[in-house]
Parts: structure tokens; C-alpha cells; sequence
């Protein structure tokens, strides 16, 4: 039989047909013409987790480690896996209120249900060890381990630095760093950031819906390894570091030693320091805004590179160095001093001693008035009205000798002194107006000279190596190979003969024997020696005093400066001396001595 | 008359090939949905690919016992088991347990059954046997009335039992009331019905008034000398513009917030993408990223790792269309086509009023349930919760639709016995 209304199976036909032409345009669509999906898809499984490498270690000139890293333990909680728990008990471990617990879990929840964020940071080892057995009654609460920059001895905060939080600035101008990502903000830390840190890598995780871990993207085919930080090896050494912080508490200055023959600074005190293991950790921030409020002591303040003083008459060796250049000063050279210069209304005073002295007796007594006679004979060398003339072959000479200039060694932050230029004394007297006198000051180490600790112990350098000087560092050597910077190795040279030398060496000789500086004599060492007593607006002089030990083949030179300590001999001179006693002969056998420069302080309001 | 050998035998094979080869290639992907590298065994039966297997498995034995039931026993059973869906359907509102705001579950131990499922079947066969009665005639008004009301019982419970989706899948039967003799403009009316009701939505009413009052004026420049025609113009025209208004005040007033939720997410009104808008749009990425050739068998990433929720059963699309890409998905809509269209080719070689109007049913549902669950998956259609017939993961719906259609199997294999 046949049914009415057959041909209506077309109809229906084209219906189903149409709908099926429909949806494979769509799929085609969706599928093969529009990308934006495969994007999109991606972007919901893949999630990049950089891989961070170990930071480099650093060590002492002896292999003694002075920063190392530690296993920390931050507590994460990804709130939307929090269940049921024992609130109270939680508290108690990491020990917080529930007040705060709430407002934490409040803000893990806003910043994302199902991505994981940081509960508390740096669990202490002991509350992880509690924590990590009782985890699993924490539903949506995990450990996660990084490290955090240990210092074993607490010395050289200054000079080692810290790491931070890469800040906005940085990132936006070097795509390395991410937020989140620690780099080096001072000391070692900064300027030998790129080594330290390594290479970070990075692995492509795909991850479900609710943000796991499923496994690696294409079994790493995109993966980079992270490279681990190269070791430094320091020119510090660790114990005569120890050994000057030690010296110089409760007092303000610096002590800058260096090793002449290679240019390695072996200490570096910044006197008030810090532990440094405070920037280190989660009170850094904390921490930090205390020292820097301590605006008396200011002990963020690395003085051994950015306190500049006056020289004093430390300078005075310079200024006999460049005399003998210029050929106004000969060994034999003498210059009267009747308890000071005086000349027109110049009025230079000196202590008594016997007058006139040669250039040796000079500098063992120190004394003013040859100094300036000296600098007078050193400008007006090339005649009266050439001044100028020879203020600038003076200045070229001076700034030879490290002063006035930075180093762009591998310490961030130094600062370069001053040796004022003629063009200052141009504008301060006038053009061809200022003679040898306006600047007489100048010869003796005051006026507008201001150096720093370690361009004043570069100074000593130069003169243990009779002319010469590295360029002075503070790392030795990096990763295994220990390559090093050939700017490091490679000799500087001053602008004043090697053999001028000598007298100015036997008169600093004489100093420790029988002069200003006898405070520092070391039994069976011979030492060279010069101090200083630098006068400045801010209250009493600044005891300094420069010294090279054992004279005849250097193995350090040290600077002392003791802020408004009075006169070199009262305390930089034995500060000195024992730091080459304790470098020298290890024990330090001036006990008493020891004593009274370590408990002694010299701290003004 | 004559008596068949074989149970197997004058069965159509290519109905059975594109039956196996749909619900085989279903499970791959449930297999591939739910698949981790602690679950590789197939019969693991803590997952969802390893407990299909066993569907599976009952749902060939399901066919098997339908095609040795003798051929005269469905017809004589229709009304008896859509009385018992019926009851079955009441008792499910008393009785049944509520998922995901649906109460329409029956649990017997561990095991689910969703009466809703096998409604249809009940349904499809009380209505084949209404219309295949002698002397019944599409044209007479108490036929579509007896017709609407064996529809519409069933839909009635299942809306009770907050499932529209399910119950949407009802108006499959306007194509089985439209070959039997239902005046054409039922489906002209549902097309313009759907048109009015999105125009109204997305446009709004008063453009969408002014554009029906348009049409309606030049139509009636067109024809305004004969007045008979006059009225059915302005007849329309209120029916209409009156629907429009009807529209707007079902959006605004009986809709569910979720169901105009979804409505919104189809048009483009919310680009919520983490919240109504999610499932769509993970749906649309999963699907998307597929490429001409897919990622690959267990490849998929969106799928796998819980992107696209409900991606077992509602949203089991998504997996073939992520991992086997355009070809596949072209290859699955293509394998449906050619079931529909050869089930309607069988029904049409039926010398029995009955089987014709039952295979009819069939490929109606089935068809219904395809164009929705895909559009939806595609983007083209709200999210309505209804499975893609033989593919998605449940044992419900598997044998719902394996009996619904091996019925028919059976009537077709003895149609020659029957007058």
C-alpha cells in the first residue's frame, strides 16, 4: 500500500542535510580557519615555571665559605583546596591569631582560588619539621622550599651586599628578571650579579583545569636547564676582616688592607656594620628601614669606599714624591720651620722640632712647614706666573696614584674624592689670580683634597711597590676556572720614578723607628709608615695612618681611619699594627693593646 | 507470511554497521576523556570508559533479545508501557534522587536510571500505535488533539522534573505528525516561531515590531483587493507581533535566571567567560584547537585535563572534535546523516502504518538529540543538557536509544510478514 504524503520524506531529508551542511561550515570554521582557539588553548594548559638555579656561593681568599645558601620553607595554600581544619592548631604551629589567619586566607582567595599563594614566609627548620608531619590534616596547605643567603660569619656586610626583589625599574629594562625574582641590590651581590646568578631555565608544565601539575609539555622539547651560579672566590680574608671589624666597634671609620703585589684587598671595614644576615630573610624590609633610620650611625654606609676625609698628612708623601719629580726636592733638600710657615698672612702652624729638616727627617716628623715650602717650590717650578701651569702637572701626577678618580673595580658605589682641578681655584680667586699660597694648604693635606680609605691604602700600595698598583678588587677569582678581569693583573703605573722612592720609604721608615708613628713598631718586622691627623669641621681630627709591612718585600698595606679619633698616633697607629701583626704573624701577642683598641670608642653625639 | 530462520537474517546490516561504528568510536573518546597514566586498563571500572564497556556490552545483549521478541509484541505492548513510563515518570518526581537541580534519577544501589530516557521510546511506540489505528485521518482536529496529548503527558513530568532539556527533544515529533499528514505550516510556524524569538531577543521588540508592521503594509498593498485574504494577513500579523510580546515577557518573567543565562551566552550578550559563559567557550576552544587532523588519539590537552566540564557525556564532542580535528568530526556528523537518512528510507519501505510511523520517531529523536547536543557544543545553540545519541558516556541513554532503535531494527527485518 502506498501512504499519502511520501514526497515529505525529502523535506525531511533536506532538513537533516542542511543542519549537517551547517554544522560542518561551523566546524571547518572553528576548526581549520579561526587560530584564535589554538591560542586560547594553549594558554589554558600551559604554564611556564621557571627553573632557578643555585646563586653562586662566595668565599674568602682561604676557601672559607662567606655566603652560602639555606633551605628555607614558605607555607603555601591554594584556597579552594582548603577543607576542614583545625584552625586553632595551625595557629599555634606557625603561630599566628586567627584574626590574621583569616585575613591571610582572605587574600590567598582574592588573588586566586585555584592558583597556589604564599601563607607564611620562612618557616624556621624546626616549625617545618612539626608542620611536615601534620600536613596532611591541612587539606590545601603545602611546603615549598627556595633559598635564602646565609652569611656563617657575620663580617663584611658591607662589601658582600644582599639580594632583593627585582624591582619594576629593572624589570622593564631587563626582560631576564621577572617579578618575584631576588638580584643583587649591593656590595659583591650587585656587581657580580650576572655570574652569581646563574641561568635561570624554564619548563613548560601543562596543567588541568584547577591548576595541577600534569605532567611535562611535549616531554620537554622547550625546556631550558637552568645553569648554576658560578662560586666566587674573594680576595678577603676572612679572619683579618673578622679581626678589624673587631678593632674598629664602637668606633666610626674604616680600615681598607690590600696585598701591593697583586692589588687584592684582603679587608675592607666599614666602621658602624651591620649583620648581614639581617638583609637576608623576611624581616629584610623590616630591618632595612632600621638601619637606615639610624641616621647617627649610619651603618648602611660603606665608609672604607664612600666617606671622603682630607688626607691630612698622610699627603705629605705625595706631595715629596711629585717635589722629587719635579726635581725641586732632593733628599739633601732642607726647609726651616720655626713652629710653622709663615709667610704674608699665611700662617701654617708645626710642632717643635729640631729645624731645618732633609726630606726624610721631614716626613718622620712630619713637618708643616717643609711641606709648605715643598708645594710652594712644586708650583712656582716653572716660574712665578706659571702657577697654574704647574698646578696641572702636580694635579696629573696626584691623580696617577688612584686619587681623585674612581677605580671601576668590582665595587658598586665608590665614590672618587676630590683633587680640585685648576678650573675650581679659577672660579673660586679668579683666573691667574691664585698663586702657590692661596692653595698652600693643599701640601700638607687639607683644604678642598678629600680621599677615600681605599684610594688612601691604594696609595700605600703604590708606595710599597715604588710606583706602581693594581687595580684593587675584591674577587679573585670566579667559578672553577677562577678567571679574573685583566684589568685586575694588569700594573698601573704613577706618574713619579720608582727611584724617588726610597728616601720618601726611609723617612717612613723612620716614622714607626722614631717619629709620630712608634706606636706601631712589631717586634722583628720592619714596617714603613705615615699618619695623619685630618682636621674637618665635624669636631676633633680623624686619627689616620697608612702602613706597609714588612718593608722590604710588602705583603699588605693598610689604611686606618678613626672618625674624629685625634691624632693618627692615638688610634689608627696601633689599629694598624695590629692588623699587620694579626696578618703577618696570625696571633696577635699585644693583648693589652689589643684590648684597649677594641673596647675603647670614640663615638660623638 | 512466511516464518524467519534466523534472527539476523533481512536485519540491515548498514543501520547495525552505523550503530556499532558510532558507539564504538564513543567510547574511544570517553577512553580518551577520562584516560591518565594511572588508569590505562580498559576495563578499569572506577572510571567512566571502563563501566561504558559494560553498557556497551548490555546493549548488545539489549538488541539481541529484541530481535528474537516475536514482531507482534511491541505493537500490542505500546500502550501499556507508556502507562508504565507514565508511572514510572510520576513516581520519579516522588521518589528519585536530584542531580544538578534535576530530579529526574532513580538510584538502585549504585546504579542510576533516568525514566526520562525511555520515555521517548514508550512515547514513540504509543504514538505510532495511535496514528497507525484504521481510520485515522492527520486532518481531523481530535487526532492532533489525541496526538498533543500522548506528547504532551510525558513532557509534562519531565519539565516537573526541572529537565527542558530533555523535554525540548518532544518537538522531534513534529516531523513524524508533519510526514503523517500535518499541514506543512506547522514546520513554517516553528522555524518563524524560532526566528521571532531570537530576532525579538537580540534586536528587541519594538524594531522587531516595526519590521512585522512593514511587512505586513506592503504585503497589504500587495493584496488589498481581496478581502478575504485581508483578514488572514491581519490575522498574522497579530498572532505576530502579539508572540513578540509574549517573547519579551517569557524572557523577562518565566525563564530560569540559568536559562536565560544561556540564552544570553548563545547571542552574545555575555561574554562572562569565567562564569555562564565558561562551559561554551571551553567547549568552543577544545573543539577549535583541533585543527584539519586533531591532536591525535589521547593527545587532547583541553579535554583531558578538565577544561570542558560534562566532557564524558554532554560535552563528549569536544573530545573528538580536539582530538581527531575537523576530518573526524566531519566523519562522525557525516556517519549520524547517514543513519538518519537511512532509517527514514527504512521507514519508508515499511508496509506497516505502525513500523512506518515508529521508524519515523527514531530518526526524529535521534536527529534531535544530534542537532542539539552539537550546536550546543559549537556555539550555535544554548547549553541544553542532552546527550549525543550513542556516544556520550550513561547507561541510560545508551540502552534508551540502542531499544528505541533495534525496535525498529526488528520491525524493519519482518516487514515482510506484516500487512
Amino acid at each position: 500500500m502506498k501512504a499519502p504524503y511520501t514526497g515529505r520524506k525529502y523535506i525531511i531529508n533536506i532538513i537533516i542535510i542542511s543542519i549537517a551542511v551547517i554544522f560542518l561550515f561551523r566546524l571547518f570554521y572553528l576548526q581549520v580557519i579561526d587560530d584564535s582557539y589554538k591560542i586560547s588553548a594553549e594558554r589554558n594548559v600551559l604554564r611556564i615555571l621557571p627553573q632557578y638555579p643555585a646563586r653562586g656561593l662566595i668565599y674568602d681568599r682561604n676557601g672559607k665559605i662567606l655566603v652560602h645558601n639555606e633551605a628555607t620553607y614558605d607555607l603555601m595554600v591554594t584556597p579552594k583546596d582548603v577543607k576542614k581544619l583545625d584552625t586553632a592548631e595551625l595557629c599555634k604551629l606557625i603561630s599566628i591569631d586567627t584574626k590574621t589567619f583569616i585575613s591571610r586566607m582572605e587574600k590567598a582567595r582574592i588573588y586566586s582560588s585555584y592558583a597556589p599563594s604564599i601563607f607564611e614566609r620562612e618557616i624556621s627548620q624546626e616549625t617545618y619539621g612539626y608542620l611536615q608531619e601534620k600536613l596532611v590534616r591541612f587539606p590545601g596547605f603545602y611546603i615549598l622550599a627556595r633559598t635564602l643567603r646565609k652569611y656563617p660569619f657575620t663580617i663584611a656586610a658591607h662589601t658582600l651586599g644582599y639580594i632583593g626583589e627585582a624591582d619594576q625599574e629593572l624589570i622593564d629594562k631587563d626582560s631576564y628578571y621577572k617579578p618575584g625574582d631576588y638580584v643583587g641590590i649591593s656590595g659583591i651581590e650587585k656587581s657580580y650579579e650576572k655570574e652569581l646568578r646563574g641561568k635561570k631555565g624554564v619548563k613548560y608544565m601543562m596543567v588541568d583545569v584547577f591548576n595541577r601539575e600534569k605532567g611535562s609539555f611535549r616531554n620537554g622539547l622547550y625546556d631550558t636547564v637552568s645553569v648554576v651560579g658560578e662560586d666566587l672566590t674573594t680576595t678577603l680574608d676572612a679572619d683579618l676582616q673578622a679581626y678589624g671589624e673587631e678593632l674598629m666597634k664602637n668606633k666610626r671609620g674604616s680600615i681598607v688592607a690590600i696585598e701591593p703585589g697583586t692589588g687584592e684587598i684582603l679587608t675592607l671595614v666599614s666602621s658602624p656594620s651591620y649583620d648581614p644576615n639581617l638583609l637576608a630573610g623576611h624581616s629584610r624590609s623590616k630591618n632595612y628601614m632600621k638601619l637606615l633610620q639610624d641616621i647617627k650611625q649610619k651603618p648602611l654606609f660603606n665608609r672604607a669606599l664612600m666617606a671622603t676625609y682630607p688626607p691630612g698628612s698622610t699627603f705629605k708623601i705625595m706631595n715629596a714624591l711629585v717635589g722629587e719629580q719635579f726635581g725641586v726636592l732632593t733628599p739633601e733638600t732642607r726647609f726651616p720651620c720655626s713652629l710653622g710657615f709663615h709667610m704674608g698672612k699665611i700662617d701654617v702652624k708645626c710642632h717643635s722640632h729640631a729645624s731645618p729638616l732633609d726630606l726624610a727627617e721631614s716626613i718622620q716628623q712630619s713637618c708643616n712647614s717643609y711641606y709648605c715650602y715643598a708645594f710652594k717650590a712644586i708650583l712656582e717650578k716653572a716660574g712665578y706666573k706659571n702657577t697654574r701651569a704647574s698646578y696641572n702637572r702636580w694635579r696629573d701626577i696626584v691623580m696617577s696614584f688612584g686619587f681623585g678618580k674612581k677605580f671601576f673595580n668590582d665595587l658598586p658605589n665608590e665614590l672618587s674624592g676630590n683633587i680640585p682641578s685648576a678650573e675650581y681655584f679659577d672660579r673660586i680667586h679668579g683666573q691667574n689670580v691664585w698663586r702657590a699660597l692661596t692653595v698652600i694648604s693643599l701640601g700638607i693635606g687639607q683644604g678642598e683634597i678629600l680621599v677615600t680609605p681605599l684610594q688612601l691604602a691604594n696609595f700605600t700600595a703604590i708606595l710599597a711597590n715604588k710606583g706602581y698598583y693594581y687595580i684593587p678588587h675584591i674577587v679573585k677569582g670566579i667559578g672553577k676556572s677562577k678567571i679574573i678581569d685583566k684589568k685586575y693583573t694588569t700594573k698601573q703605573i704613577a706618574k713619579v720614578d720608582s727611584n724617588y722612592f726610597n728616601i720618601v720609604l726611609e723617612g717612613m721608615s723612620m716614622v714607626i723607628e722614631s717619629g709620630t708613628g712608634t706606636g706601631a713598631k712589631i717586634e722583628k718586622i720592619k714596617m714603613a709608615g705615615k699618619t695623619g691627623t685630618a682636621q674637618n669641621p665635624h669636631g676633633d681630627p680623624h686619627s689616620i695612618f697608612i702602613l706597609i709591612a714588612p718593608l722590604d718585600h710588602p705583603k699588605i698595606v693598610v689604611s686606618v681611619i678613626v672618625e674624629n679619633g685625634g691624632w693618627g698616633a692615638d688610634w689608627a697607629v696601633p689599629i694598624a699594627s695590629l692588623m699587620v701583626e694579626k696578618y703577618l704573624n696570625k696571633t696577635v701577642k699585644r693583648v693589652d693593646l689589643e684590648k684597649r683598641m677594641t673596647e675603647g670608642s670614640v663615638y660623638y653625639p | 507470511m512466511r516464518e524467519q530462520k534466523n534472527i539476523f537474517s533481512n536485519m540491515d546490516w548498514i543501520t547495525v554497521g552505523l550503530y556499532l561504528a558510532i558507539m564504538l568510536f564513543g567510547w574511544i573518546n570517553i577512553y580518551a576523556s577520562a584516560y591518565t597514566e594511572e588508569h590505562k586498563n580498559i576495563f578499569d571500572f572506577s572510571q567512566n570508559y571502563g563501566r561504558q564497556m559494560v553498557w556497551i556490552g548490555c546493549a548488545i545483549l539489549i538488541s539481541l533479545i529484541i530481535m528474537m521478541i516475536d514482531i507482534k509484541f511491541f505493537p500490542t505492548v505500546s500502550y501499556f508501557v507508556y502507562a508504565f513510563i507514565l508511572f514510572l515518570l510520576i513516581s520519579v518526581l516522588l521518589l528519585g534522587s536530584a542531580t544538578a537541580g534535576s530530579k529526574s534519577w532513580f538510584l538502585i544501589g549504585s546504579f542510576k536510571l533516568q525514566p526520562s530516557e525511555f520515555a521517548k521510546f514508550a512515547t514513540n511506540l504509543a504514538l505510532a500505535k495511535y496514528l497507525s489505528t484504521i481510520d485515522i485521518k492527520m486532518e481531523d482536529i481530535k487526532t492532533k488533539l489525541t496526538s498533543f496529548l500522548i506528547l504532551g503527558l510525558p513532557v509534562m513530568f519531565i519539565i516537573l522534573q526541572n529537565d527542558t532539556g530533555s523535554a525540548l527533544v518532544y518537538a522531534a515529533f513534529v516531523f513524524v505528525l508533519y510526514r503523517e499528514g500535518l499541514s506543512g505550516n506547522i514546520l513554517i510556524i516553528g522555524f518563524v516561531a524560532i526566528a521571532v524569538f531570537l530576532l525579538t531577543l537580540m534586536i528587541g521588540k519594538v524594531l522587531i515590531i516595526a519590521v512585522i508592521t512593514g511587512i505586513t503594509a506592503i504585503m497589504f498593498i500587495y493584496i488589498r483587493k481581496r478581502r478575504k485574504e485581508i483578514v488572514t494577513l491581519l490575522g498574522i500579523f497579530i498572532l505576530t507581533a502579539g508572540s513578540v510580546f509574549m517573547v519579551d515577557y517569557a524572557y523577562q518573567n518565566v525563564l530560569e535566571p540559568h536559562q536565560k543565562d544561556r540564552i544570553d551566552v548563545l547571542l552574545g550578550k555575555t561574554t562572562n567567560l569565567k562564569g555562564i559563559g565558561y562551559n561554551v567557550n571551553q567547549s568552543k576552544i577544545a573543539i577549535g584547537s583541533g585543527g584539519f587532523w586533531g591532536k591525535g588519539f589521547l593527545q587532547g590537552t583541553q579535554t583531558k585535563f578538565d577544561f570542558v566540564p560534562e566532557q564524558s557525556t554532554d560535552f563528549i564532542f569536544c573530545t573528538i572534535g580536539e582530538e581527531w580535528g575537523f576530518a573526524g568530526s566531519a566523519v562522525v556528523v557525516i556517519l549520524y546523516v547517514l543513519l538518519f537518512l537511512r532509517i527514514i528510507k527504512m521507514a519508508e519501505r515499511q508496509r506497516s502504518t505502525f513500523s512506518r510511523i515508529y521508524g519515523y520517531g527514531v530518526a526524529s529523536i535521534l536527529f534531535f538529540h544530534f542537532m542539539i547536543n552539537i550546536a550546543m557544543t559549537i556555539g550555535l545553540a544554548p547549553v541544553i543538557g542532552i546527550p549525543l545519541p550513542f556516544i556520550s558516556y550513561g547507561g541510560s541513554s545508551l540502552w534508551a536509544f540502542t531499544i528505541l532503535l533495534f525496535v525498529f531494527v526488528k520491525q524493519d527485518a519482518c516487514r515482510l510478514q506484516l500487512l
